[in-house]
This record gives structure tokens, C-alpha cells and sequence, in this order.
């Protein structure tokens, strides 16, 4: 039955990446990725971490991607002439060694069996995901909790000190 | 296989329960609109225009079906199902009941108990914000593209108060389970006499997210999205029969599962204070467990039309600030305060 899951998952996550490079309207491909989301949150899932399927769902598919959109639409982007002179000239190029990448990745991966039985762990990982998940945040893992939220902060106020306009030179 | 059926027949009662409470929603709409503008409302329709839901909703399967030429048709088809599913999915978790007897055994009335509870409420609501975003963008229309736009900025912004008004009662609770909470205030009293309900011992928590519920479902006075003076009905404006009722049974779903949630998270859910001892596990205690929810919960569907006909509509300027300025804050300090009071009391 857990095969079967993944088995689905799987053919999602790949077929919505593969729509996503291939589309050519960029709210089709916004969506696309979503459906990624979704399937690598059903993997999540199949492997007990039901904190970090949530938060994918939360944080990734439901906020991100809702700005992704915002984006695309208010800047009614996708117009193939603007495509043209974005891409460049070396595109082709480009295109094969990201394949040659993607092809040496695979083939480490199935050669150091990478994914396979991983050790059990700490029962209390599963059994109360959540907690567990709090308790580690707050004292193995401080310091790179404090250091990510004082990115975001970083880029909070960088935001703001970007958008806001300079009273003394707005124009009445 | 047993679990199986089960949830099966659960998912289906919920389900029909759900669609029929909506429905309902609608007719209570129309009849509390009425009497609060001094008039009667629907009555022609079955006494007291009880009838009157089963009359719309054959007008919605008959009614033509008109796809305008200039739409994006794939995602225009989409929108309406995007916003319905989860508003609908998210009735799966709340404990309507404690356990009911039946044929021998003790069965939850709660379809999923899951045990990232909370967590899967606020990834629906963020979730709710696709359907309309993309429903105002397919419509290829000014208006509806605005609407669009509006909505979605004003549910992230409240999602955030959604979300961290929760942590309070998260904090006292210890779980992120519903049935959890719901039990934690069923258990204790406070001195003495009052049940242990969240609303006294989180007042300010049960205010914002009210509030923030009320921005989320898009209802009156955060309906800017889709205010009938401004933007000639904004997201739906191109949608037409069965389209249109289900943007239309969305909105009345996601009231229906913020009352149910509000009635579980801070007022006790089925708990029924000082009638029932605590381990009575008869029909008839089961049966008033549910009866309790229900008035809870019809309580809040009532909040909700009564402030749509009492209060005028906000400006955008007002919503942003209210939900940025205002609210996010509240909500913060409400964590500190909880936290605080937590420490001190240890």
C-alpha cells in the first residue's frame, strides 16, 4: 500500500517538474510547481515527518507560491519576444550541462545508494514528531535557528528599506 | 479494512452534513437579512421558505452555463474547485462529538485525528487563497483581476494574526491535536465553577482570530474583494451557474468550518459544562455532546451574518493597516503575555 503511495507521488513530483520547464505560460508553470509541492509533501508524509509535510504545504504551496503568482500576473510576464532577449544567446549550451549535471547526480546516487534503509533513529521521532521536533530546535540546533531567523529578519528590513521612498525627494 | 469503512461512512456524513449546513447557511442569510432590515425574506418557498435552498440549487444545475470567449479556459474551469476542496476538506479534523456508541462500539465522531491538527487548518487556508487568485486572473477582466489581487493580499495578511493567535492556545494546550484541546478544556474548571474554556484563559487570542477568520472567509467588513458597489462582484464577476455556486459555497463553507473551529479551540468544542460527569459514555451524553457543539457552532454562523448586515465595509488602506499594524503585534504580545503568565505560574 506504501509503495503504491509512493509510486503516485512520484509520477507526479516528475511529470508536474517535467510540465514546469516545458510550459510556455508562466501561471502554468507557477502552477506546476505547486503540484510539485504537494507530491514532495505526500513524501514527507510517507516517511513520518508530518511537521515538515505541513509546513512544505504552508510556508511553500501556500505562501511562496501564492507571491510567485502575484508577480507573474502584475507584471503579465510570459511574452515570448521578452523571453528571447533573457535567455541569451548561450542557452543550448546551457541546457546540455545542466543535463550532464542532472546525469552525474543520478549516477552517484544509485551508486552510493543513497536513500536506502536509512537507520531507525529515535523512536520519539516518530511517535511525537512535533515535540521532538521543538526540543531540537531549542537545544541542539539553537544556533541555526538564530542565524536563519536573523536572515529573514535581514531580508525583512532590507525590503523595507528598498520600497520605502525618501520623503524629502517624493514629488508633490 | 474495518478502519477503512468507517472512515468512509464518516466522510460521507460529513460531507453531506456539510453541503445540507451550507445550503441552510444561505436561507439564514436571506432570513436574518431580512429581519434585521425590518422585512420578511424568503417565505414562499415551504413554510418559512425552508424549501428555498433545494429551489436554488435547482436553478444553479439548470441555469445555462455560459464560458465567456476570452477566458482562460483551463483555469477559469479550475478556480471554483480550487477554492471548494479545501474549504470542504478542512471539516475532516474537528471533533464534532466526543464517542458515540454504536453497535457496541465506542466510535469517534471526528473523521481524522490527526496528529499535525492545527498545522493542516492553517495549510488549507493558505490554500483557499489559489482559488480566487486564479479566478480574478482567468477572467480576463479588469475588475475581476483587481478583486483577485485584493483577496489574496488580504488573506496572507491575515493568515499571519490566523496563525499566531493560535500559539497561545497551542501553548496551554501542549498539543496540536484537536481532540487534545478539546479534552484539556472538558477536564478542568477554572475556580471552581467556570469550565476551563480557552476564551477565558486567552480572550485576546479568541479576538484576533475571530477577526482574522472574518478577513479569511472574505465576509463583511473585510469584503472588499468582492464588494457588489465597487467592483461589480470582483473574482466572480465572469462566473455564471454551477461555477458560481460553488465560489458562493466556498465562502458559506469556510464560515461554517470557522465557526466549528472557533467553537472547538475556545469555546470547548462538545462540551457540555456542569450537566455531564466526565466517563459517561451513554447515547444520550453523546447525543447532547454533539446537540452543544452544534449550538456552538450555529452561534458563530450567526456572528457572522449578523456583523455582514451591521457593519460597513473597510477601505483597503484600512484592512492592510488593521491586519499589519494592528493585529500582527496584538498577536505577539498575546504570545509574550501567555508565555509569561506560563513561566510565572510554574
Amino acid at each position: 500500500m506504501e509503495s503504491l503511495f509512493f509510486f503516485i507521488f512520484a509520477a507526479v513530483a516528475v511529470v508536474s517538474a517535467l510540465l514546469l520547464v516545458t510550459f510556455r505560460n508562466p501561471v502554468y508553470c507557477a502552477l506546476s510547481l505547486v503540484a510539485t509541492f504537494f507530491a514532495i509533501a505526500g513524501h514527507f508524509v510517507l516517511l513520518n515527518a508530518y511537521f515538515l509535510a505541513a509546513v512544505q504545504v504552508i510556508v511553500y504551496a501556500g505562501a511562496i507560491m501564492v507571491l510567485f503568482l502575484f508577480v507573474i500576473m502584475l507584471l503579465n510576464m510570459g511574452h515570448s519576444s521578452a523571453l528571447e532577449v533573457v535567455a541569451g544567446k548561450y542557452r543550448r549550451v546551457a541546457v546540455v550541462l545542466l543535463m550532464a549535471v542532472l546525469v552525474a547526480q543520478l549516477g552517484l546516487m544509485v551508486g552510493r545508494q543513497i536513500g536506502v534503509s536509512p537507520e531507525p533513529g529515535d523512536p520519539a521521532l516518530f511517535s511525537e514528531n512535533i515535540p521532538y521536533i521543538g526540543k531540537l530546535l531549542y537545544t541542539d540546533f539553537l544556533l541555526p535557528f538564530e542565524i536563519a531567523s536573523m536572515i529573514l529578519l535581514v531580508a525583512l528590513v532590507g525590503v523595507m528599506v528598498m520600497v520605502k521612498k525618501d520623503p524629502a525627494k517624493a514629488d508633490h | 479494512m474495518d478502519f477503512a469503512i468507517e472512515s468512509l461512512i464518516k466522510v460521507v456524513v460529513m460531507l453531506g452534513a456539510l453541503l445540507t449546513v451550507v445550503a441552510y447557511l444561505v436561507l439564514a442569510e436571506r432570513k436574518v437579512s431580512a429581519y434585521i432590515q425590518n422585512r420578511l425574506g424568503p417565505n414562499r418557498v415551504g413554510p418559512w421558505g425552508l424549501l428555498q435552498p433545494l429551489a436554488d440549487g435547482l436553478k444553479f444545475l439548470f441555469k445555462e452555463d455560459v464560458i465567456p470567449g476570452h477566458v482562460n479556459r483551463i483555469i477559469y474551469i479550475m478556480a471554483p474547485p480550487a477554492i471548494l476542496i479545501p474549504a470542504l476538506m478542512a471539516f475532516a479534523i474537528v471533533p464534532v462529538g466526543d464517542t458515540i456508541p454504536i453497535m457496541g462500539k465506542q466510535i469517534q465522531v471526528q473523521v481524522a485525528n490527526v496528529n499535525i491538527g492545527v498545522l493542516y487548518l492553517l495549510a488549507l487556508a493558505s490554500l483557499g487563497v489559489y482559488g480566487i487568485v486564479l479566478g480574478g486572473w482567468a477572467s480576463n477582466n479588469k475588475y475581476a483581476l483587481l478583486g483577485g489581487i485584493r483577496a489574496s493580499a488580504q488573506m496572507i495578511s491575515y493568515e499571519l494574526s490566523l496563525g499566531l493567535s493560535l500559539i497561545g492556545v497551542l501553548m496551554i494546550s501542549g498539543s496540536l491535536r484537536l481532540g487534545d484541546i478539546v479534552a484539556l478544556q472538558a477536564n478542568q474548571s477554572l475556580l471552581g465553577f467556570l469550565p476551563a474554556w480557552n476564551v477565558f484563559t486567552q480572550p485576546l487570542a479568541f479576538l484576533l482570530f475571530t477577526v482574522a477568520a472574518f478577513a479569511e472567509a472574505n465576509r463583511l467588513p473585510f469584503d472588499l474583494p468582492e464588494s457588489e458597489q465597487e467592483l461589480v462582484a470582483g473574482y466572480h464577476a465572469e462566473y455564471s451557474s454551477m461555477k458560481f455556486a460553488m465560489f458562493f459555497m466556498a465562502e458559506y463553507a469556510s464560515m461554517v468550518t470557522a465557526s466549528a473551529v472557533i467553537a472547538t479551540l475556545f469555546f470547548g468544542g462538545w462540551h457540555v459544562p456542569w450537566l455531564i460527569q466526565p466517563g459517561d459514555q451513554s447515547l444520550f451524553a453523546s447525543l447532547l455532546k454533539i446537540f452543544s457543539f452544534v449550538v456552538k457552532t450555529g452561534f458563530f454562523m450567526f456572528l457572522f451574518l449578523w456583523v455582514r448586515w451591521t457593519l460597513p465595509r473597510f477601505r483597503y488602506d484600512q484592512v492592510m493597516w488593521l491586519g499589519w499594524k494592528v493585529m500582527l503585534p496584538l498577536a505577539i504580545l498575546n504570545v509574550f503575555l501567555t508565555g509569561l503568565v506560563m513561566t510565572l505560574a510554574r
